[in-house]
């Protein structure tokens, strides 16, 4: 008791010596930018009235916007800026709404070529849309991590077919490029920084995140299913090729959202998801973990959703590079990260909770092949198995831990995504 | 000058009306809304809050149609219908003769293929409206009921904002009349009469079974003999809230649905984790805990006035701060049972 009071001050210390990195709060960027209200009522109009098979356009320049720009019900639309650096809007004196700009019912609409910053909730959010393709767009909060920042720089939902590439994401408070309730789903050559989750993929069916780089996120890829959701069972998920860097930021999410349960230093975390393929991902200087895999009664968060699967099954977790170049302790802030500092004496590139539905193991408590998660070709890893299933209460949470990879020495060919390339 | 045009409204029409006074729906000095023939007034039991503007309905019909009647959603309106609704404030809330002033006046115009939303503006002069397709703010003042000044800038939406809450799967629906929210008595011209009544007597409303629906009624929000704190809330809510809060609606993706005939606690927000409130959910973790209303998300955003955290996200600029009491006050007398708490 008294050795574990000893490290647990000496582990608090450090990372308070550590964590003193001071705030990144600095003032919105302001400078440059022109309000005219016959701009503005113009664009407006334009977004509204547009015919269907038309393009919107945005002039080079920064502007001011104080009401939010909606589309609704268009077809083979187009809305172009005259590039991410060049066309910039900002809302950081937005007077009503709850968007920057908001995309309804439309069915193929291209969102290009500028830059949403500073809206009073989400930059960009998509709903109900068929077809969408986001490129070359930038979208951010400016002044630093504030919990008030919207939650999503990018937040299509309940869509069809999407297609972002290139496109950057920053300083949203709760996960930069979102993705929810949608089927058919590519992110590629994204850059997702300084957000609380860089790229999180909630409750959508095939999709393929890949090219992408999360850096100094709290947590970087998140692919998730949550429960109280329309659309259940999220579900056939490839994440490969990305760049999961030192997402090791402080969590400035809100208390009641369920990215405030990830800990600072996670790379990648896989919560209750049926069938998810992770590879040839380069996963570095992550300081707690650099993939989990979970259920969700790990999160502490409750539910009452009789549709929901909480367990994660058909998850194939192989040739990805790992390197964790101790920066510092693990993080401390969050229950998951305390249990890895003390309970797992420290960062794992692996852990799996061990969790898996009952109705699924045989009496023996074993998974049939095609629903283990399977993990290999991952070079020499730090991992850790935590056998949940087995445990009784919190006080014996790392009794059963186990650290042998060799019941997950197994694949899954089948994993599609969005059979993107 | 009082004309004696009747009603004119052409539903195939690719651009509507400029002007308001084109419709005719009313006669003589156009502020005084006084109804043409056959533009039938009505109101709502528990209407919805618009920073305390007060509205006055009016339905018209083609010649020979009808809505007919359905239980327990908007009624259905033939090709042709308009609702009509004007919002205004009184220059002194205790004492209407003072005068008001008419702000805008929405139409909802059933065309043949769907519904389309369009508002009129007033202008200063209270002679006419102009049509308004990207919205306006209005600095308004007036005296509330307690002799408080208040003043609002007002939002009048655009366009696609009027289908932000007009959603239903989708496409632009209205969402007042329905049979539980009309189902009062109305004090019309000639006396007070129910308002179903009325619409059937006038040849509106087909199908309607008064004996089937004396309980197809909503209470009055702030009227305690008209239902019990659970009812007076249900309504409030399903009137406030539920256009988007529910699995028709807008806020489809929240899983939190507050409309009137939902019963299941779990979606009606009872112990839920909200799903992209944001800091609109402030440092709360569920959007209802019985018994601790001062803890609980829902509330707390009806006291928020900041874009982007507020809700109703639009619709609003000033706090409801009856409406919060009653939600306020509706939590906090829930049983507080654990029933819902899974882990």
């Amino acid at each position: 008791m008294k050795r574990n009071v000893f490290i647990t001050t000496i582990i608090c210390f450090t990372a308070i010596f550590f964590c003193s990195c001071g705030s990144d709060k600095k003032s919105p960027d302001a400078s440059g930018f022109t309000y005219s209200e016959d701009f503005q009522n113009k664009l407006l109009e334009q977004c509204i009235t547009a015919e269907d098979g038309s393009t919107i356009e945005i002039p080079e320049g920064k502007f001011l916007l104080k009401k939010p720009l909606s589309i609704d019900g268009k077809k083979h639309l187009t809305i172009k800026g005259a590039g991410a650096g060049k066309s910039v809007l900002s809302f950081l004196h937005q007077t009503e709404g709850g968007e920057g700009l908001l995309v309804t019912n439309c069915n193929d609409i291209t969102i290009q070529g500028f830059t949403i910053q500073d809206a009073k909730g989400n930059n960009l959010k998509l709903l109900n849309c068929d077809t969408i393709a986001i490129r070359d767009m930038n979208s951010t909060w400016t002044s630093g991590s504030d919990s008030t920042n919207g939650d999503y720089a990018y937040y299509p939902v309940q869509c069809k077919h999407l297609l972002m590439e290139q496109c950057e994401a920053s300083y949203s408070s709760d996960a930069g490029i979102y993705v929810g309730q949608t089927i058919n789903v590519t992110v590629r050559n994204c850059y997702a920084h300084n957000n609380v989750a860089g790229i999180e993929i909630e409750n959508c069916i095939n999709s393929d995140v890949y090219k992408c780089k999360a850096e100094n996120n709290t947590g970087g890829i998140l692919v998730f299913d949550t429960p109280g959701l329309p659309l259940h069972n999220g579900r056939n998920a490839r994440i490969y090729d990305n760049d999961c860097i030192s997402n090791n930021g402080t969590n400035f999410g809100k208390v009641s959202s369920m990215v405030s349960t990830v800990p600072p230093g996670t790379g990648i975390i896989v919560l209750a998801t049926d069938s998810a393929d992770l590879y040839n991902n380069r996963i570095f200087y992550n300081k707690t973990v650099g993939i989990s895999v979970i259920c969700f009664q790990l999160t502490g968060k409750p539910y009452n959703d009789s549709l929901f699967g909480p367990y994660c099954n058909t998850i194939s977790i192989h040739d990805n590079k790992f390197d964790s170049k101790a920066i510092s302790m693990p993080d401390m802030s969050k229950d998951m990260g305390k249990l890895v500092a003390l309970g797992l004496k420290g960062y794992k590139d692996i852990i799996v909770d061990g969790s898996a539905d009952p109705k699924l193991r045989d009496n023996k408590g074993q998974v049939p092949d095609d629903y283990k998660i399977c993990i290999r070709n991952n070079g020499d890893i730090k991992f850790a198995n935590l056998n949940f299933w087995e445990v009784k209460g919190e006080s014996d949470i790392t009794d059963h831990v186990d650290h042998d990879l060799s019941k997950f020495d197994c694949e899954h060919a089948g994993i599609n995504g969005n059979g993107s390339n | 000058m009082s004309g004696s045009s009747a009603v004119t409204v052409d539903t195939n029409y690719k651009e509507p009306f400029k002007k308001l006074s084109q419709y005719h729906f009313f006669k003589g000095d156009i502020k005084q809304l006084t109804p043409n023939d056959r533009v039938l007034p009505y109101d709502l039991i528990t209407p919805l809050f618009s920073d305390y503007a007060l509205k006055a309905r009016f339905v018209w019909m083609p010649e020979g149609t009808a809505a007919k009647y359905v239980k327990d959603e908007v009624l259905d309106f033939p090709v042709g219908t308009v609702l009509i609704k004007n919002f205004y404030f009184p220059a002194d809330f205790r004492d209407l003769s003072k005068g008001k002033k008419i702000i805008e006046t929405r139409l909802l115009i059933h065309k043949p293929d769907k519904w389309d939303a369009l508002t009129y503006v007033w202008n200063a002069d209270q002679t006419d409206a102009d049509l308004n397709i990207i919205g306006d703010t209005k600095s308004i003042d007036w005296i509330d009921k307690n002799g408080n000044k208040v003043h609002d800038e007002y939002s009048v939406p655009n366009k696609n904002q009027c289908k932000t809450c007009h959603a239903y799967n989708g496409t632009l629906s209205p969402i007042g009349p329905k049979v539980r929210n009309m189902n009062h008595d109305y004090s019309y011209t000639d006396g007070n009469a129910n308002e179903l009544d009325r619409w059937a007597a006038a040849g509106y409303l087909t199908g309607y079974n008064k004996a089937d629906n004396i309980d197809n009624k909503m209470a009055k929000w702030d009227d305690s003999t008209t239902g019990d704190i659970n009812a007076r809330a249900r309504a409030y809510i399903d009137v406030n809230c539920a256009h988007c809060h529910r699995k028709e609606g807008m806020a489809n993706p929240t899983g939190l649905y507050l409309n009137f005939t939902n019963q299941n606690e779990a979606s009606l927000g009872i112990l839920k984790t909200p799903e992209a409130a944001g800091s609109g959910a402030g440092n709360f973790l569920y959007d209802v805990i019985p018994g601790k209303p001062d803890e609980s998300i829902m509330p707390y955003r009806m006291t928020i006035d900041e874009p982007g955290k507020m809700m109703p996200q639009i619709g609003r600029k000033l706090v409801h701060t009856e409406g919060v009491a009653l939600i306020k006050q509706w939590i906090a007398g829930m049983e507080q049972s654990s029933t819902n708490n899974k882990k």
